[in-house]
């Protein structure tokens, strides 16, 4: 009950006290004491208002403490930031948006950007961060703690970028929530093939993302890419727990108002004129979830899409999705083609679905032997387990 | 109001020759970089280092001082000289310290500078 208003609240405190971890401490404390006090009082006119209250309250009283034990490295509280406390705790979204930019900030490592964002704005435990991600929890506190003392010592303030800067820095707060579904999606580590509880953290995030920045397609583009390929849950995995190709799905178990929302918000992205990475793979996505059998997939229309896309993103993956869309609408000759230009590139030759890509076009032009070394070579790079039962299976079927 | 200290890196290959015409274009590049720092009130001092070549390391173990000639640690780029900028935060110390030309054919560590107040302005007790 306490999560819907958790970013709001470390970002309140944050923003006053100018440090991460105090605000994240002062606010779990804040927490328990609603536990403890509200069953009994009743539950206050503004929960969100009382939980930021009694954080404020916890956090500057730390800080005066600390502040007394007169220790030379402990930093001074941001005396001259602009206090909320006439203003009430309604100051708001601006703080929401300065505490992701915060976390999400490019002078941080990558892997502690996505731990910050989840602990600081989703409020997951460090415990339940570190599960997800299948570190001892230790190395994960670990992390976090090195990221918010960066934050602390180099002097990364909670705002938000200005305008000159927000479009690189909007993109590294899209790169985070994209990387936490992602994650949950498809998982890179463990056995388990989708980890829904990280498909739903990153939903909400990018929604409240798109609540509190309407203004910009990308991240419209963003949730409306995440519920289009969530829609298909279900579908991705057999009753046996393995993966089901987009082609071989029940497209009945796709879930339509997921779908319904997210070709909506594309459109209404698109609409506006700026296209970006994150609609031109939701438009992608949406070609998919138009068609009504996989036989109806309109495959002209994805290829000129990732063509687009490669003027964002110049990369040998999306050089792959086009050969296989091509081939879909051109022929596997014509797709293999072009997947022969880049499958010599060094980023793709751990890439298992290069592998699984090449043979599948080699098998629709019936060279075997050839087909059956790129399936080797995927199972080689140990892909996830659900996937290597998908590769097994499929060199058993010839 | 936080100090930067921004320790520039480069390769002795990167340094054109003194009385080139690269290395007058360079020292243009330099003014027009720190000119404009200066200008905007965030320059407190900056300045080159002689070569590595010209270093002395310094270690004192046990109540005895070692000398070692050269640089304290060998690798290819070496530390050529700083910059020191007092900015409002990290933000806007990266963004200066990509105007310096050195960013561009080498690296500039950009390194919060801790506050220590000096011992007469030490609170007594």
């Amino acid at each position: 009950m306490f999560r819907a208003h958790w970013w709001a609240a470390v970002a309140a405190v944050a923003r006053q006290v100018g440090d991460l971890e105090v605000a994240e401490d002062a606010v779990q404390e804040a927490c328990a004491a609603a536990l403890a006090q509200w069953p009994a009082d009743g539950l206050p006119e503004s929960p969100r208002g009382w939980l930021i209250g009694a954080a404020r309250h916890k956090a500057l009283d730390r800080v005066r403490r600390e502040r007394r034990r007169a220790d030379k490295e402990a930093e001074a509280v941001r005396e001259e930031a602009p206090s909320h406390e006439a203003g009430g705790w309604a100051a708001g979204t601006d703080d929401e948006l300065a505490l992701i930019f915060t976390c999400c900030h490019p002078a941080l490592d990558p892997a502690a950007r996505v731990g910050l964002t989840l602990r600081a704005v989703c409020g997951l435990t460090t415990a339940e961060i570190a599960a997800a991600f299948l570190v001892p929890e230790p190395t994960m506190a670990q992390r976090l703690v090195r990221a918010k003392r960066k934050i602390r010592q180099a002097g990364i303030a909670f705002k938000m970028p200005g305008p000159a800067d927000l479009p690189d820095r909007l993109g590294a707060v899209l790169r985070v929530v994209y990387l936490v579904f992602t994650e949950g999606h498809l998982a890179t580590r463990g056995d388990a093939l989708i980890r829904g509880d990280l498909c739903d953290q990153a939903i909400r995030l990018a929604r409240s993302l798109a609540a509190l920045l309407p203004g910009e397609p990308e991240v419209t583009g963003l949730l409306a890419l995440l519920l289009l390929t969530d829609a298909r849950r279900d579908a991705r995995l057999s009753p046996a727990g393995d993966l089901v190709l987009l082609a071989e799905q029940d497209r009945g178990r796709w879930d339509r108002a997921m779908i319904d929302e997210g070709e909506m918000l594309v459109e209404r992205a698109l609409r506006l004129g700026r296209p970006g990475p994150y609609q031109i793979q939701a438009a992608i996505a949406a070609c998919h979830s138009g068609a009504a059998t996989a036989a109806d997939t309109d495959w002209r229309e994805i290829a000129l899409l990732y063509g687009e896309l490669i003027r964002y993103e110049p990369s040998p993956m999306v050089a792959a999705n086009r050969a296989v869309a091509v081939a879909m609408s051109e022929g596997p000759a014509a797709g293999l083609v072009i997947l022969d230009t880049v499958s010599g590139d060094a980023r793709l030759a751990r890439w298992p679905q290069l592998y699984i890509a090449r043979a599948e076009l080699l098998r629709r032009l019936g060279r075997r032997a050839e087909a059956v070394a790129a399936y080797e070579a995927a199972v080689a790079l140990e892909p996830p387990a659900a996937e290597r039962a998908y590769l097994a299976r499929r060199m058993r079927e010839w | 109001m936080v100090k930067y200290l921004f320790l520039l890196y480069g390769t002795s290959e990167t340094l054109p020759e003194p009385g080139t015409e690269e290395f007058a274009r360079m020292r243009a590049d330099w003014d027009a970089a720190t000119g404009a720092m200066a200008r905007a009130g965030v320059l407190i001092d900056c300045a080159p280092l002689q070569p590595p070549a010209a270093a002395t390391t310094v270690r004192v173990r046990d109540g005895e001082t070692l000398l070692t000639d050269g640089p304290a640690a060998e690798i290819k780029e070496h530390f050529g000289g700083y910059t020191l900028a007092e900015c409002a935060d990290l933000d806007e110390a990266l963004k200066w310290a990509a105007t310096l030309p050195v960013a561009h054919v080498g690296k500039v560590e950009v390194r919060p500078v801790v506050q220590v107040v000096a011992p007469a302005e030490q609170p007594a007790g």
